[in-house]
């Protein structure tokens, strides 16, 4: 039995000294004071390195709000002799008709725009549409406004949501928010609103995580 | 007189005692060869430099870009794919800060799938960071909501409520790590070392907002849908029994970049930024807005707001 025993105190202490023989030794010289003083030094030379030119560089990129293109183009519902099909400014026809004032909704029209949805209060077409010049909207004040500035225009009513927008609050964002290191590309309104009918619409949810708190509750059994 | 002889032959006492301890030590070598086998497991799942590594906190530089290096590799064997693993530090001055208006929130759920293929989640499960719960409307009590909705959305009696970490001041999932392998950095995101973390789940019952997720077998990502750019503290694909958790995106944050779950946002109802610079959009939100704080009353200080137009 005492050979077992000391076999085994044998084998105990060899596996001790293997340990510490396989233990990294940077252990011994992190504890000294003067490794850890340089390791400080160096991490204060690297913090003041690297806060010199972030911390303070001003913005030097942009935010982009996008645009729509331009007008509007409405295409042609049948094609010529030649099967070609093509696109039209609104001017085209509106031109050359009187504009209605009066007219709040597609239904009331003879022709064109039929089946068109429209559900933005009681406004009418000419709130918005440029009954002087079909390619443009206008204020309300009268003032000719580009269909790319529509902002403006959708910003004399929603005049909250238009300063949410300006302070990143409405509307979401793409790229950097730091604007020293990428620039950011925000919507505009009719990205994600159809002017004509302007409620967000609703969605699918399509995607769902599989965890425990997905599960049904069992129903409670009685007692 | 044969006194000294008994009636009964005696037994030889000492060959018995030696057989009852040859037993009994056999029995012992046979637990001890039990005992160790899962180190013996673990040992062909682990290379020895994998097992002898440091504390992310107190690995030297050299140290990281081989450890880095080694996970790099690693990931070309186990998945085929060519990652970058890249060890963001906190941009100095910053803070990050989270905010969500549920007033335009619709539950759409399109920021859970931005998580999870961001973040490299386990494709079998779904897994992600984020979970949106439907709210009754009138309460704030999580208990009340439901993550099970399906359908179109918004539902006209509900409201959305979407959570994730909230990167608490006063993290107690950090408190009750007994590994010190989750901890609060500077720029307030707190992160998890997968290299350190023993898998307790410690931290996933103390965690007052169901924010971490135990990886309960190794996440499965096809090689082509892997997320190459990674972060040795963030999406990096994560080891089997380890607790992972939102980090903020801090491989992207932290090169300036928004999360992918904001930018995934069709509603636009996420907001991130840096709320020590006074100019920055969360600060307007934060001063401007009606704020409110999920569980406030647990003392946990998020780094997370909820605001309503």
């Amino acid at each position: 039995m005492p050979r077992i025993a000391s076999l085994i105190f044998v084998c105990l202490i060899a596996s001790m000294v293997a340990a510490a023989l396989v233990a990294p030794p940077q252990r011994n010289t992190d504890g000294s004071p003067a490794a850890e003083a340089t390791l400080e030094s160096n991490a204060l030379a690297d913090e003041s390195s690297a806060d010199a030119p972030t911390h303070p560089k001003p913005p030097t990129f942009a935010v982009t709000v996008r645009r729509p293109d331009g007008p509007p183009r409405i295409e042609l519902a049948g094609s010529d002799p030649q099967g070609r099909s093509g696109t039209v400014a609104c001017s085209t026809c509106h031109s050359v008709r009187p504009p209605d004032l009066q007219n709040r909704t597609a239904a009331t029209l003879n022709e064109f725009h039929q089946g068109m949805q429209f559900n933005h209060g009681t406004i009418a077409c000419y709130s918005c549409h440029n009954p002087d010049d079909a390619d443009s909207l206008r204020l309300a004040d009268g003032t000719r406004v580009d269909y790319s500035d529509v902002m403006t225009l959708c910003s004399q009513c929603h005049g909250p949501q238009a300063t949410s927008f300006a302070h990143g609050a409405h509307g979401g964002m793409n790229g950097f928010w730091d604007l020293s290191r990428g620039p950011q590309t925000k919507n505009n309104c009719i990205d994600c609103h159809d002017p004509h009918a302007p409620s967000f619409p609703k969605m699918i949810v399509g995607f769902k995580p599989k965890d425990r708190f997905n599960a049904p509750h069992p129903e409670p059994e009685p007692h | 007189m044969e006194t000294s002889k008994p009636s009964l032959p005696i037994v030889e006492n000492f060959s018995r005692r030696a057989a009852v301890k040859g037993g009994f030590a056999t029995l012992g070598a046979a637990a001890f060869v039990a005992a160790v086998s899962p180190l013996r497991q673990a040992a062909k799942n682990t290379t020895a430099a994998e097992f002898m590594q440091q504390h992310y906190t107190e690995l030297s530089p050299e140290q990281k870009s081989d450890v880095i290096a080694r996970l790099e590799t690693e990931a070309k064997e186990k998945h085929g794919v060519d990652v970058h693993i890249s060890d963001d530090r906190p941009i100095p001055g910053t803070k990050f800060v989270y905010a969500i208006n549920l007033s335009v929130c619709n539950g759409n759920g399109k920021c859970v799938e931005a998580c999870h293929k961001e973040n490299n989640h386990d494709r079998t499960t779904n897994q992600s960071y984020i979970r949106v719960i439907e709210m009754p409307k009138g309460t704030m009590d999580m208990e009340q909501g439901s993550t099970t909705y399906t359908g179109a959305v918004p539902k006209d009696d509900k409201f959305y409520l979407p959570v994730q970490c909230q990167q608490c001041d006063e993290p107690p999932c950090v408190d009750v790590c007994p590994v010190k392998a989750t901890w609060k950095e500077e720029d307030g995101i707190v992160v998890v070392d997968y290299n350190w973390c023993i898998g307790c789940r410690y931290c996933e019952a103390a965690c007052p907002y169901h924010a971490r997720r135990f990886n309960w077998k190794e996440p499965e990502v096809p090689a082509e849908e892997i997320n190459p750019d990674q972060g040795y503290l963030s999406n990096r694909v994560r080891p089997v029994g380890v607790v992972e958790k939102c980090t903020y995106c801090l491989h992207r944050t932290r090169k300036g970049k928004l999360p992918a779950c904001l930018e995934a946002c069709p509603t636009g109802a996420r907001v991130f930024g840096n709320i020590l610079d006074k100019d920055s959009n969360i600060r307007w939100i934060l001063e401007n807005k009606r704020v409110y704080i999920l569980k406030e009353e647990l003392g946990t200080k998020p780094a997370f707001f909820y605001y309503f137009d």
